[in-house]
């Protein structure tokens, strides 16, 4: 009996490598905009390539915003990958304000244009960039979505806005981008949101793939 | 940075006593297309066969490959592109982005290569042709899944021209330029071929890469020349490549990615550390 994962499908995003990648790691996996489905689903996972608000669009056009809360609500495993992390936040800066779902607290704004000495840099932060854990951050990746996964573990990474969190114990990981430090996975409880896409991360994204679906 | 002295760490640049990260610099695997096979050829034209294209993905992602870009370099003359069923599959076994292009000619082609599994689609003539369609399919998909192909070929007065259909056709645009509208027009990063350096295995063009990465503030691929590790180190310490494209190197089995990466490493530049 495989363990069953429902992605969120609402219009938005590379939903293949998601499902292969998870499918991969042992997962049964159900694709689906069915709210109900997606509220009684075993483990949830929202992925996500585009902007804030046409993301809330989606999920909102399709009655997902509730159903989605609704599972979080339950504690059964949660997923955010790219824009479904940002949307797990209160508030979107991208094309004007936009509520997000508000699982967490705290906003997602522009990845800066610049290093932190002024320098332009590219944007989006795109490639593969390591992880670590937050400077003072007491949280261990042990049990977690990150559990096996080493220090500075490079991942790839293709996005223009972060999120910039309302709570720093809910910040697992983060990454350096020119100084800047964005939040790469974010935890709350049976929450989990990752910046960066573990279905196109190598072995260091599907070992988190295998412990969503079979360690969490 | 890069510049292989042990004094500043790899990847950064020191501002203070803070070091200062930047993405790693992509080692690509780049496979060139016909009909169900993977080829190998010299200034862009198809000699040899190698063999089932999966095959080659699945060993290249297995030795640590950042990305693999596949192109259909017959599409655009035939007007099809044979790819689809080859994306499919590789995106069964291979979990790390993929660059899929040729032939790709209006935003539902590049919508099928999307829902079959690419990342990104690469476009060259059909942009040439009408440039509008790099803002159609950035504004759909996202900049981020559209990457501008230039096939770029001494033109003798010191600058390079834009080539179209896989190489074989002049376009008259001169490739700095093209590159910098195209950025404009919502390209998120440019893959630039030497016609001129392909399957030469003498080197990239680190002229044209400078050149061109002087305009950019979005990413750039080199492509086209590389034959020893010393080139890809030249292209990635002395010009603002951000990602080294490899053909002929890998499908000939002159240097595994394995020693790719060691190399890099030991040399100080700033790639993925397995």
């Amino acid at each position: 009996m495989r363990p069953n994962v429902v992605v969120v499908d609402y219009g938005l995003g590379n939903l293949l490598s998601v499902t292969m990648g998870l499918e991969h790691c042992g997962a049964e996996v159900e694709l689906t905009s069915e709210p109900r489905k997606v509220e009684k689903a075993d483990r949830l996972v929202l992925p996500g390539v585009g902007a804030f608000k046409d993301g809330m669009e989606g999920l909102r056009s399709r009655g997902l915003v509730e159903a989605t809360k609704a599972f979080c609500d339950t504690g059964r495993p949660f997923l955010g990958i790219c824009l479904g992390m940002q949307m797990m936040f209160g508030v979107g800066e991208e094309f004007g304000l936009h509520e997000g779902l508000n699982l967490l607290p705290g906003k997602v704004i522009p990845v800066p244009a610049t290093g932190v000495d002024g320098t332009p840099h590219k944007v989006p932060h795109l490639g593969w960039s390591e992880i670590s854990s937050p400077i003072g951050s007491t949280r261990i990746w042990g049990g977690t979505v990150l559990d096996g996964v080493a220090p500075k573990s490079a991942v790839y990474f293709v996005h223009s806005y972060f999120a910039s969190v309302g709570n720093n114990s809910h910040l697992l990981a983060e990454a350096d981008y020119d100084g800047h430090k964005l939040a790469a996975v974010v935890n709350k409880d049976n929450l989990y949101g990752c910046q960066f896409h573990p279905e196109k991360s190598g072995t260091v994204g599907l070992k988190m793939l295998d412990n969503f679906i079979n360690r969490l | 940075m890069g510049n292989g002295s042990s004094a500043i760490p790899r990847g950064s640049r020191i501002d203070g006593a803070v070091r200062i990260y930047m993405p790693k610099t992509r080692l690509i695997a780049r496979l060139d297309i016909k009909g169900p096979n993977l080829i190998k050829g010299i200034h862009l034209e198809g000699l040899r066969v190698m063999g089932d294209p999966q095959v080659y993905a699945q060993k290249y992602y297995a030795e640590g490959v950042d990305e693999i870009i596949y192109i259909d370099s017959v599409a655009s003359l035939y007007g099809r592109n044979s790819l689809h069923d080859i994306i499919s599959r590789a995106v069964r076994k291979v979990f790390i982005p993929i660059t899929v292009g040729g032939g790709i000619r209006s935003v539902q082609d590049a919508a099928e290569m999307l829902r079959a599994g690419a990342d990104k689609v690469a476009i060259n003539t059909a942009a040439v042709h009408r440039p509008e369609l790099i803002t159609e399919i950035a504004r759909r998909f996202g900049s981020q899944c559209v990457t501008l192909s230039i096939q770029a070929k001494a033109n003798g007065r010191g600058g390079w021209e834009v080539y179209t259909e896989n190489g074989r056709e002049h376009s008259g645009l001169d490739v700095v330029e093209w590159a910098k509208r195209t950025q404009d027009l919502g390209a998120g990063e440019i893959l630039l071929t030497s016609v001129d350096r392909e399957g030469t295995q003498k080197g990239f063009d680190l002229d044209l890469l400078r050149a061109v990465g002087g305009v950019l503030n979005i990413p750039l691929v080199a492509s086209g020349g590389m034959g020893t590790l010393q080139h890809m180190e030249e292209a990635i310490v002395a010009t603002k490549t951000d990602a080294v494209a490899i053909a002929s190197v890998l499908h000939y089995g002159k240097h595994s990615l394995s020693d790719i990466r060691a190399y890099a490493l030991a040399r100080g530049l700033n790639v993925r550390e397995l």
